[in-house]
């Protein structure tokens, strides 16, 4: 494993980016960061928004190529309030997580789109779902992804802990976004972040000047 | 259709895509390394020492193509006993870096070896230099090989300047630790050396009594 690609230039599309999702006591929070860039040498938004609502408690992050992560959103999100419809109540977040899975592993062959999906429901409380770019499905009490993600593989094991409050995760979020964006060139911007709770939805952005510093900057 | 071609492993470059890094404290370095040597998907050594010494307190971590970084450092061991006779005393770490750059950079086209220089000499103390690709650049602290990749992130939230000996080696154990639990090319056992103007401890820290992240 001595060289790992980082980004999937495949489809002439970066997956250069950051996103995080994470497990507390009473929630999750979800964040990506926010940067778009073409061909790793132009920034081409300095301030997208990665984390996209597909229902009231649920959030998704995507990964891989941007083109393919939308349409695959597009018709979850379909399908997800007609479930919602027919059950006469808010779908579970492994019903998002499936319904996006089923896309992925269905089209696999001509899809190349990964997501993170992140939420509350009644019946299991909070929930971080991955769905990779082959269709496997996994629930994880935390997980990151995106090129960003592999400089913070360490800091995550070494600082999660499960059961933590919501500003302590906050702060893990905060600070594992921040040292990403510190060394992935095509990862940066302002940090997006989603808090997730049984009363409701929380977002938090933290732009570039207030991201937490570490020595050497 | 019968012949015999041997094991796989036989016909793949022996890398030693691994973890190496080196910290600077107050009055010495700590450097540190896996010991997984790998030929393709096979592990050929688990036990493998990367921290190479190239004199008494000026030693080299090794990755790459472990026949270059091993070639490198036979080399550089060779030259710097060499100069520290014509010299008439201990050779400064920033010397020993300087020679292994003079090889990385000349010969960059056909190596591929990292080497991470660190040492105590009377001049300045303890330093760690990074000889990536042909330059040298002296830093406070350097990671190295396919593990460190993953604590970046670790290492630049971790680190702090004041530490002291004791709190270094502990960081250089957490680093690699996690770099281990998330890399196939680094695992086995942690070798762990310690120079300061008293001398130069080496030290092995065996797989099970590695400290434990969170482990899904």
């Amino acid at each position: 494993m001595e060289k790992h690609c980082t980004d999937s230039r495949v489809k002439g599309v970066s997956t250069g980016t950051t996103i995080l999702a994470a497990i507390f006591d009473g929630g999750v929070v979800i964040g990506s960061d926010s940067r778009a860039s073409m061909g790793g040498e132009y920034v081409s938004s300095k301030t997208i928004n990665k984390v996209i609502q597909v229902h009231d408690r649920i959030f998704c992050c995507m990964a891989g190529s941007l083109a393919d992560a939308q349409a695959v959103i597009k018709a979850a999100k379909f399908h997800l309030s007609f479930h919602s419809v027919q059950m006469e109540s808010p779908p579970q977040v492994i019903a998002a997580a499936s319904v996006l899975k089923d896309l992925c592993y269905k089209n696999k062959d001509e899809l190349q789109a990964g997501f993170l999906t992140a939420g509350w429901d009644k019946k299991n409380g909070p929930q971080v779902y991955v769905v990779s770019l082959g269709g496997m499905l996994i629930s994880q009490q935390v997980t990151i992804g995106g090129s960003g993600s592999t400089y913070i593989y360490g800091y995550v094991d070494a600082k999660y802990k499960p059961n933590m409050t919501k500003e302590e995760c906050l702060q893990f979020a905060t600070n594992a976004l921040a040292l990403a964006m510190g060394r992935d060139n095509v990862s940066g911007g302002v940090a997006h972040l989603v808090v997730i709770t049984e009363k409701g939805v929380e977002h938090v952005v933290v732009p570039g000047d207030k991201l937490p510093r570490f020595h050497d900057e | 259709m019968f012949e015999e071609t041997g094991p796989v492993w036989l016909s793949e470059e022996v890398k030693t895509g691994t973890t190496i890094i080196a910290i600077e404290f107050d009055g010495g370095v700590v450097l540190g390394s896996d010991s997984r040597v790998s030929a393709g998907a096979s592990v050929v050594n688990r036990v493998m020492n990367k921290l190479s010494p190239l004199h008494d307190k000026i030693y080299c971590a090794l990755s790459g193509s472990a026949a270059d970084a091993q070639t490198i450092a036979e080399i550089v061991n060779y030259q710097l006993d060499v100069h520290s006779i014509e010299i008439g005393e201990d050779p400064q770490v920033r010397s020993a870096a300087t020679l292994v750059r003079n090889i990385s950079y000349k010969y960059k086209e056909e190596l591929s070896a990292h080497l991470i220089v660190a040492g105590w000499d009377r001049r300045d103390g303890g330093q760690v230099f990074a000889t990536l690709k042909g330059l040298l650049t002296r830093q406070p602290f350097a990671v190295g090989g396919s593990g460190s990749s993953y604590v970046y992130g670790f290492v630049d939230a971790e680190y702090h300047k004041g530490m002291r000996k004791e709190e270094c080696q502990q960081f250089v154990v957490n680093t690699l630790s996690l770099a281990m639990n998330r890399d196939g090319s680094s695992g086995g056992v942690a070798y762990i050396v310690t120079i300061d103007e008293h001398g130069t401890e080496e030290k092995v820290v065996l797989g099970n009594q590695l400290p434990t992240f969170f482990d899904q």
